[in-house]
């Protein structure tokens, strides 16, 4: 009887694993397939041909500057926002915290339409811009703000996670040596969190260069304008198939390149801890 | 001169210190893990608030509790090394030494040249370009110091700055270090855990127990005359509190304490008593001894520890009431096959014991 139970639990088992391996090998198809074939659907010289193409020149330029400019926005207005979040205790921390990560799980259309609400001709704060002649929507600074508004979640949670892992005996030690808090940000705290925060601003700029809900929704799609690499593939999908697809494999590479680059980023805060670890026990 | 008062409530946990120190000394602080002693040095940082009391140093007021004045520890005139040197990790050592010249705003011409010669004070001037990473222990421990040391400050403070380094390493630097604060002129407070350390460093010693003061003086007060169990066991000895002129035995002056009756030389005076008696004064046999001279303990031996270094002598713990501390060497150890658990007699004679009130 123990045995046949044994035997009956060991041919159990090799089943529960066999159906791991099939779901396992269904989820990789499921993701890796439509990269695969997008790769492989033009030969590498073909690509290499049509990035010369004006259209996606044009698309191409504006990602970047676009991109760009919504990183150092997100950067700059959360790294205090981050600090504020990592050091202080105050009512309603959590929510605040809820509405920044809000924009990440947010249908990017629905930004969209928020941010025509708040800028647009008859928004709140458009109705003011329009009194001193100013009119955002369907300029190149939407694009920027709408992909800002997209990916600062990003940066401030890798910063904010970046601000708390710095040990608090370094923070200490700065007050002690007649640092003031601001002093000590700059050249405590900003620096030992520097990996984290490298990789929040690297994560924050794939999201910006990837917006395309957002963007299409309040800034529109003129070529040269508005028009980014994500709103370039989806209009040339229609009409030039082969455009389309060296644009999609060239944002493709792009983001599998920053992804790289975080994961094997060596974290240098993690090894600084390391180090001391091993010295002081 | 540094003049405190420390109250400060952590939970169940209540600190209340007293705290006087004076420039040119070292002031030890020691207790076991628990007994607040980071938590005073905190106070006096300025890394954390005063619920009761103050702190003055060099005559200005630093913190006041009644008063509401909490000076920022950026705002202090203190230096304090942690237990961990919390050398900052990106900056190299010579970079760490200049953060707080550069901090408080000292020229850049004038940096360099007091680096230098802070780094020179530690024996490290060859060492300057190097991260905190590629210094050993006891380097980082000397960087820790010079960052302290470069500002000049009117209270230092050091939290078990030795706890941290290998066995080998903290005899050598142990000396430096003492030779080193010799020659400031600041107030020196440092923390330590280690009675060794603390006799070797405090010319004035406060001893903590629970967040409070246990005793204060000078080490050769706290050697000579220990004034509570806690004490006598940090500096070693074996006290007996009691009070005078309680009658004789056989013919012999003797003090009644709570653990019996302590047979002496001369029991004239009278009040409170305090009775110490050296761990080498105490004879170990395994029979009861005969003289009636003596002073006879019986019980079972707890805990046998061989005396570091080399194990010259052996310290012998009993479960005899009070709990005594004998010193036997080896020879006699064996002599007696002790072991943990063993029955024995513990002996000490009238004139083994000194008296103190």
């Amino acid at each position: 009887m123990p045995a046949s139970s044994k035997r009956h639990d060991s041919i159990s088992v090799l089943a529960l694993r066999a159906f791991g391996v099939v779901l396992v090998g269904f989820l990789a198809l499921l993701l890796g397939l439509p990269l695969l074939s997008l790769v492989f659907r033009i030969p590498p010289t073909a690509l290499l041909a049509r990035l010369g193409d004006p259209l996606i020149l044009q698309a191409l330029r504006l990602s970047l500057v676009t991109s760009v400019f919504a990183t150092a926005l997100v950067v700059s207005t959360g790294l205090p926002a981050a600090y504020l979040l990592a050091t202080r205790e105050f009512r309603g921390k959590r929510v605040l915290e809820a509405l920044i990560d809000l924009p990440m799980v947010l249908p990017p259309t629905v930004a969209g339409v928020a941010l025509l609400t708040a800028f647009g001709r008859s928004g709140l704060a458009g109705k003011a811009l329009a009194a001193v002649g100013v009119s955002l929507p369907f300029t190149t600074l939407a694009v920027v703000i709408a992909q800002a508004f997209v990916s600062a979640p990003f940066f401030v949670g890798a910063a904010r996670a970046g601000f708390i892992e710095v040990d608090r005996k370094y923070l200490d030690a700065a007050a002690t040596l007649r640092a003031a808090p601001v002093y000590t940000f700059a050249r405590v705290l900003v620096p030992l969190a520097m990996p984290s925060l490298l990789a929040g601003a690297a994560m924050s700029w794939a999201r910006a260069l990837g917006e395309f809900g957002a963007t299409i929704t309040f800034a529109g799609n003129m070529p040269g304008i508005t028009q980014t690499m994500p709103l370039a593939v989806y209009l040339a999908l229609q009409s030039d198939l082969e455009a389309a697809v060296t644009l999609a494999v060239l944002l493709l590479i792009v983001s599998l390149a920053v992804l790289l680059v975080v994961r094997f980023t060596p974290s240098r805060l993690a090894a600084v801890t390391l180090d001391a670890g091993r010295t002081t026990r | 001169m540094l003049d405190a008062r420390l109250g400060r409530r952590l939970g169940s946990f209540a600190l209340d210190v007293p705290l006087q120190a004076h420039a040119g000394h070292t002031t030890v602080l020691v207790g076991e893990s628990g007994a607040g002693k980071t938590s005073v040095l905190k106070l006096l940082a300025g890394l954390d608030r005063l619920d009761g009391g103050w702190v003055t140093v060099g005559g200005e007021r630093y913190a006041d509790a009644a008063a509401g004045l909490h000076l920022p520890a950026w705002e202090r005139d203190v230096g304090y090394v942690g237990q961990d040197y919390a050398l900052f990790p990106h900056l190299s050592a010579a970079e760490n030494v200049a953060f707080g010249l550069r901090a408080s705003g000292v020229a850049r011409r004038r940096v360099q040249p007091m680096v230098d010669e802070a780094l020179g004070l530690v024996g490290l001037a060859e060492l300057g370009r190097r991260l905190p990473s590629q210094l050993s222990g006891g380097q980082q421990q000397r960087v820790a110091l010079a960052r302290a040391l470069v500002l000049n400050p009117q209270l230092l403070l050091l939290d078990e700055p030795l706890s941290s380094l290998d066995l080998q390493t903290r005899r050598a630097v142990r000396v430096e270090l003492r030779e080193l604060l010799k020659r400031l002129p600041c107030i020196t407070v440092y923390v330590t855990h280690s009675p060794a350390e603390a006799l070797l460093f405090g010319a004035q010693i406060v001893v903590l127990d629970g967040g409070r003061v246990a005793q204060a003086g000078s080490r050769e007060e706290l050697l000579m005359h220990p004034r509570s169990p806690f004490v006598a066991e940090l500096v070693g000895t074996n006290l007996f509190i009691g009070r005078s002129a309680a009658g004789d035995i056989a013919g012999r002056p003797a003090i009644r304490t709570p653990e019996g009756l302590v047979v002496i030389e001369d029991s004239s005076g009278a009040g409170t008593v305090y009775l110490t008696v050296n761990p080498r004064e105490i004879t170990l046999s395994r029979t009861a001894p005969q003289s009636s001279a003596q002073n006879v303990f019986e019980g079972e031996v707890l805990e046998i520890i061989p005396e570091p270094p080399a194990g010259e002598r052996v310290r012998v713990v009993l479960n005899t009431r009070p709990m005594l501390v004998a010193e036997v060497t080896p020879e006699g150890l064996a002599g007696l096959s002790l072991e943990e658990g063993t029955r024995i007699y513990a002996a000490f004679k009238a004139t083994g014991v000194h008296r103190y009130f």
